[in-house]
């Protein structure tokens, strides 16, 4: 903490340090080999993307290199008719939905909560409260999973039930870290003047912090989102009727065992992919946009 | 000290002694006893879903215990440390956890030197950088089943990556090989997981101060130099992250070889500790010794942590 630069202090979250754009001293090779980098980088990560929606659309499977090109004789939707005929599409986002939903509100509202305590607040036990912030990471999760599932599934009957899927994840250890960051970098000048002008603690936290912290908030929802929307574990031990279970478990279920039996199993396996995969893209690009708008908005002003 | 010798001496003082000593000192729940109850609730959750339920599983490993009937009363006696003893005994544990070592030896290394290099790419390029962001971050963002769906058909026997290897392609194919199929999920995992960490090391870039850079160029370092003696020094406390992240996800592998290789195979090939956990646990109702398997894992994690903070060095915070 105390090794951070004198300079930016808020202004890393949301401005990027001038001398980033200082790019006149680099020679031209070390640039071009950066752009043959990012490329092959990009490439890497977009490529299966691209191959997962063209093989959603092949009629019939074609692994052959031309076969990641798409061939307007062998395209169909079919393969998402398919999916939606083994795997309930609507029900299964509804139920990916509502445990995503839960899971983000609980976590943005223990996040801040903590987070705001342990940085801008000083109390008794903050200090084992932020080492037991830090611990909770280090606990994994599928040690929990045997004991959460006595407890949860077989001793409060929540099997099955949106709330056992919500409750293991309602506290975000990774959010408060963000957020106690984000808080970190308020001056404390800030609110010490607002107590001095006769300022509540919750007023304090509502009006001046939380406003602070948008960017944070962001952040903590995306990353939020992707966790309980992509868990697969989880829901899968607690939810056996197929009317709950979210989509990634359905498509999962799909997989090991149905899939063999299905004309085109891959198309049918890859649409579903599609399908599971868009949302969480999606919501992704929406936010990335709203990222890099502020970016390039202090870039041109600083 | 002396404070308390003048205080006992000065009987006569009209200020209440004890009351003068405390205004000196902070009171007890701190200057600001709210945040004790801001967190309040979100300490109440770690008891009921974490420190609770390790504290059980620790009972599990050391006791008979079964699945039985709600409210039935079951005698579910206290056995040591007999369930460990099973578990050390049972080859296809031992496996489980070489096959996870071999998984984050590829791993780990893997994603710490490929997401400090693209992330220091990234954060200099200046043309296509929210492409290139989007692109780095889409896979850490879809769900590994839907991905794990794209990876089947593209390293299955016949599939795109075989074709392009022709004659190179290794045979049985890469997820049903035994030698192939743990190391085709490390990558698998590195690839879906990188963004994330690219995310955290652009983070800790934007921290490392321009002047140092500034000083080594005037120092005559290059690029390559500045990288080796700013960038990584600058962004050290990120790599301790890193390689604790990446250690306890790769620790925590369950979806990839339940989906990827069918449960584990080819043979056990690429079984993790997690997948025999619920193997054992919730399939063949033996809640015991796959909680003797977890704590054996996590004791393992901390200590390859341990090791880990001592090579790359503590963050100073």
């Amino acid at each position: 903490m105390s090794k951070r630069t004198p300079g930016p202090g808020t202004g890393t979250i949301s401005t990027r340090a001038p001398g980033r754009r200082t790019t006149s001293g680099m020679s031209r090779g070390q640039n071009i080999l950066r752009g043959v980098v990012l490329t092959i980088g990009a490439v890497a990560f977009l490529f299966p993307f691209y191959y997962m929606i063209v093989g959603s659309l092949q009629k019939s499977p074609d692994t052959s290199i031309s076969g990641a090109f798409p061939n307007p004789a062998n395209l169909t939707l079919e393969n998402y008719a398919d999916i939606n005929s083994r795997v309930n599409l609507m029900q299964t986002l509804l139920n990916s939905g509502i445990f995503t939903g839960g899971v983000i509100v609980g976590t943005l509202v223990f996040g801040v909560l903590v987070g705001y305590a342990l940085a801008q607040l000083q109390w008794r036990g903050r200090g084992i409260t932020f080492a037991l912030v830090l611990l909770v990471q280090v606990v994994p999760f599928q040690l929990l999973m045997i004991p959460l599932y006595v407890m949860i599934a077989r001793d409060y009957g929540l099997a099955d039930n949106y709330l056992g899927m919500i409750l293991p994840f309602a506290i975000n250890s990774t959010a408060v870290i963000i957020f106690r960051q984000y808080f970190l970098q308020v001056p404390r000048e800030l609110f010490d003047a607002a107590r001095i002008d006769g300022a509540g603690e919750v007023v304090l936290l509502w009006r001046i912090a939380l406003p602070l912290v948008r960017p944070a908030l962001l952040t903590v929802v995306l990353l939020t989102f992707i966790g309980p929307w992509n868990e697969f574990l989880w829901p899968f031990l607690v939810t056996k009727q197929a009317s709950m279970q979210p989509l990634a478990v359905a498509l999962a279920n799909y997989i090991s065992t149905v899939a063999a039996s299905a004309a085109n199993p891959f198309g049918a396996v890859l649409a579903g992919a599609c399908v599971l995969a868009g949302p969480a893209v999606i919501l992704f690009i929406l936010f990335q946009r709203h990222f890099v708008s502020t970016d390039i908005g202090s870039g041109v002003k600083g | 000290m002396t404070v308390t010798e003048s205080r006992t001496s000065s009987a006569g003082s009209p200020i209440r002694a004890p009351g003068g000593r405390a205004t000196r000192r902070r009171p007890w729940l701190g200057r600001n006893p709210i945040g004790l109850l801001l967190s309040a609730p979100y300490l109440v959750f770690v008891i009921a879903v974490f420190a609770y339920p390790l504290v059980f599983a620790v009972y599990m490993a050391f006791h008979d215990y079964f699945f039985a009937a709600p409210g039935a009363q079951v005698d579910r006696p206290f056995v040591g440390l007999d369930n460990f003893q099973e578990v050390l005994s049972d080859p296809a544990v031992i496996r489980s956890f070489g096959n996870v070592g071999i998984f984050l030896l590829i791993n780990v290394p893997l994603t710490v030197v490929l997401s400090l290099v693209l992330a220091t790419a990234l954060n200099k390029a200046v043309r296509g950088r929210t492409f290139l962001r989007v692109a780095y971050y889409v896979p850490y963002v879809t769900a590994s089943v839907a991905v794990v769906g794209v990876w089947l058909f593209l390293f299955s026997g016949g599939g795109l990556v075989n074709q392009i290897l022709g004659p190179l392609a290794p045979d049985p194919s890469w997820l049903i090989s035994p030698t192939w199929a743990m190391p085709t999920i490390a990558l698998f995992v590195t690839w879906k997981q990188l963004g994330f960490y690219i995310l955290l090391y652009l983070a800790a870039l934007q921290s490392v101060s321009t002047e140092l850079y500034e000083a080594a160029s005037t120092d005559g370092a290059g690029a390559i130099r500045k990288f080796f003696s700013v960038t990584i020094p600058g962004v050290r406390p990120a790599t301790v992250l890193v390689l604790l992240l990446s250690t306890v996800t790769g620790a925590n592998l369950f979806t990839e070889p339940y989906l990827l290789t069918g449960g584990g195979g080819p043979n056990g090939a690429s079984t993790s500790p997690v997948l025999l956990m619920y193997q054992k646990g919730i399939e063949q109702g033996n809640p015991d010794t796959a909680s003797a398997i977890g704590i054996i894992l996590v004791i393992g994690v901390l200590i390859i942590a341990f090791i880990q903070r001592k090579i790359a060095g503590g963050d100073e915070s």
